[in-house]
């Protein structure tokens, strides 16, 4: 039974949606983030499956110093993968000098749906005219 | 038993004057919000106060189904530096 049980799982593998927030030292220049970013992203569509979305939120202040440093590069990725490849992808994180901080949520399905409409914009949207019209 | 729950009005009152005539209610129940986001700080920040230390649900008044993904999203919020665990003037 145990191996029957075994092999389906191997024939369907099953996605799950998940999101991860990684912070990098602020002390990168603009190309070696560009490759950390790159670095991550092909780790993601070579073994995991598919990149859902990207974001890159740029140089942002920290709530509170880490590794005595005020500021860091906030990159979120959401993708959907195999549950086995996270640890392989944390490890990597954990490797990774340039990375300060990250964080790994898996998704359910009110956050892809929450998720999918922000990137949308569908949020906001009062407050975009706002500044629009504040512009002009 | 209505009087029970109101044993002492002196301190409901400081903290919210409006309590008396509003019944208080789950913002998450009543607009039909099923995910917090851990990444929105300015919305976490209604669910803390000034020191950064989460607000018990008597006085937000949110439904224990929610309350306990706030404080999840809290935390969340905390560890990638977008809250600070403490503060002295947050707001």
């Amino acid at each position: 039974m145990a191996t029957k049980t075994k092999s389906k799982t191997t024939e369907t593998v099953v996605l799950k949606d998940y999101e991860s927030v990684i912070i990098f030292t602020p002390v990168l220049s603009d190309e070696q983030l560009k490759d950390a970013i790159a670095k991550y992203r092909k780790l993601i569509t070579d073994e995991a499956g598919e990149l859902v979305h990207e974001e890159n939120w740029g140089l942002t202040k920290l709530a509170y110093p880490i590794q005595k440093k005020t500021t860091g590069f906030y990159i979120l990725y959401e993708y959907r993968s195999n549950p086995d490849f996270i640890s392989k992808f944390e490890l990597a994180f954990r490797r990774d000098e340039r990375i300060m901080r990250y964080l790994t949520v898996s998704l359910d399905k009110h956050a892809v749906v929450y998720n999918k409409r922000k990137r949308n914009g569908e949020f906001n949207q009062g407050k975009k005219d706002q500044k629009q019209e504040a512009a002009k | 038993m209505k009087k029970k729950t109101n044993a002492n009005p002196a301190m409901v009152f400081n903290t919210m004057p409006e309590v008396q005539q509003k019944k208080k209610f789950c913002r998450f129940r009543k607009n039909g919000i099923k995910y917090l986001d851990y990444k929105d700080a300015n919305f976490l920040l209604k669910f803390v106060n000034d020191q950064g230390k989460v607000l018990p649900r008597r006085l937000t008044g949110t439904s224990l189904k929610y309350q306990r993904k706030v404080a999840q999203a809290i935390k969340r919020a905390r560890h990638i530096a977008v809250l600070p665990f403490t503060g002295d003037s947050l707001k």
